[in-house]
């Protein structure tokens, strides 16, 4: 029993020291990190809005939007452009799960009127060199300007009005269907995303 | 004791990628450009470098049945120490590796280490060893980074080299391709010290 308890107490000291040091570095990485994921996720809200004078991530609104495998509720996240004062655009993100290797996510920026302003891929692993081209300035930019009216949100090869990528089809297919379902989403709900800021949401 | 020899040995004569084929996971998974080679490799010598000297330290500390707990944990606070400085001081790289920084703690070229070097020499020993070790992990991963990215994008270090003609490729990106450049490599190496015999 003595050589249990004395094996137990160095694990228990080395664990403990370790403990020490991993609080020590977190706290000083803390703010470094949530800065650096703010920076993020403000490189992706300036790229696809309209010009803006705010923080758009300190302006947002969440809506449910459905529930996960577990029935635990998924919210999204709605960020709001404005240019001295009045609502220049909307962003938010979108998640397509049929790319062609794991979850591509999709910052998108729309006006008031639900017209495309741009498109970012925030998050994907299609294949380098073939899907991951959903990624270039050239497959994005033909979202610009599209709204859900008069626009067939399909790819070409599905008849609609969005060029697929040579090679890569699913990859296209994805982003085009997640953009569409986040376009629907934003005509249904659009008095609650544009509603004022509600006073707990203000930090 | 000869810190020198100790030092060296990790660059070429006992490489841990090039000649003892370990770690294998993040040499092949994230050498898909020269400069993710280079932040696995120095992530690494450094997790390597500190493990090995605190192990040397407490290495009369640490009974020697739980002695691969003991090295797991100080490896696995080193590996975490690590992410949370990329994450927020090289944020681009961070993201670049991924899920394989988290990895470094079962890259058995540092449990091997702490095992077979650190837990039974003196602390400059281990730290020379350590050192070497990891700057030969990262040479290998550098050259086999370079190479990938030479053929499969047609740059180095992110500097376009063969002009807009130049079709990528692919293949030398995709997984098979660290198989099939390691391959290569390790074969025109054989060679060399074959001839040098």
């Amino acid at each position: 029993m003595k050589g249990i308890s004395r094996l137990a107490l160095a694990l228990t000291l080395i664990t403990a020291g370790a403990g020490l040091v991993l609080a020590l570095v977190e706290q000083v990485t803390r703010e470094p990190i949530a800065e650096q994921r703010r920076l993020e996720t403000l490189k992706a809200l300036r790229a696809v809005l309209p010009e803006l004078d705010n923080e758009p991530d300190r302006d947002t609104v969440s809506l449910v939007v459905g529930k996960d495998k577990k029935g635990r509720e998924v919210s999204r996240t709605f960020y709001r452009g404005r240019l001295t004062g009045n609502l220049s655009g909307i962003a938010f993100a979108v998640d397509a799960m049929d790319g062609y290797s794991g979850r591509i996510t999709i910052m998108v920026g729309i006006d008031p009127d639900g017209i495309v302003n741009g498109i970012e891929i925030l998050n994907h692993a299609e294949t380098p060199g073939l899907g991951a081209k959903i990624t270039q300035p050239e497959f994005k930019q033909q979202f610009v300007g599209k709204g859900l009216d008069g626009v067939d949100w399909r790819v070409k090869k599905d008849g609609g009005d969005f060029d697929q990528i040579t090679g890569a089809t699913i990859s296209p297919r994805a982003v085009v269907g997640a953009v569409s379902r986040g376009l629907s989403y934003f005509r249904e709900h659009r008095r609650e995303i544009l509603a004022p800021q509600s006073a707990e949401e203000k930090r | 004791m000869n810190l020198v020899r100790e030092f060296t040995k990790g660059l070429y004569r006992e490489n841990a990628v090039f000649k003892l084929l370990l770690g294998m996971c993040p040499t092949l998974a994230v050498t898909t450009s020269a400069e993710n080679g280079i932040g696995m490799g120095l992530a690494t010598t450094f997790v390597l470098v500190c493990s090995n000297v605190v192990v040397s330290l407490m290495r009369n500390l640490i009974p020697g049945k739980v002695r691969i707990p003991a090295f797991i944990v100080i490896i696995a606070s080193f590996v975490t120490v690590v992410q949370l400085i990329m994450e927020a001081y090289v944020y681009d790289l961070h993201k670049a590796l991924g899920i394989f920084i988290p990895l470094i703690v079962v890259n058995c070229v540092i449990l091997g280490r702490a095992e077979a070097f650190a837990s039974k020499n003196p602390v400059r020993a281990s730290l020379a060893d350590g050192l070497g070790m990891g700057i030969g992990f990262t040479l290998a991963l550098f050259v086999l980074g370079s190479v990938r990215e030479l053929f499969g994008s047609g740059a180095l270090l992110g500097f376009s080299l063969f002009g807009a003609g130049y079709q990528p490729f692919l293949l030398m990106i995709l997984p098979p391709g660290a198989f099939i450049a390691l391959g290569l490599l390790l074969a025109a190496m054989n060679r060399f010290d074959n001839r040098r015999q």
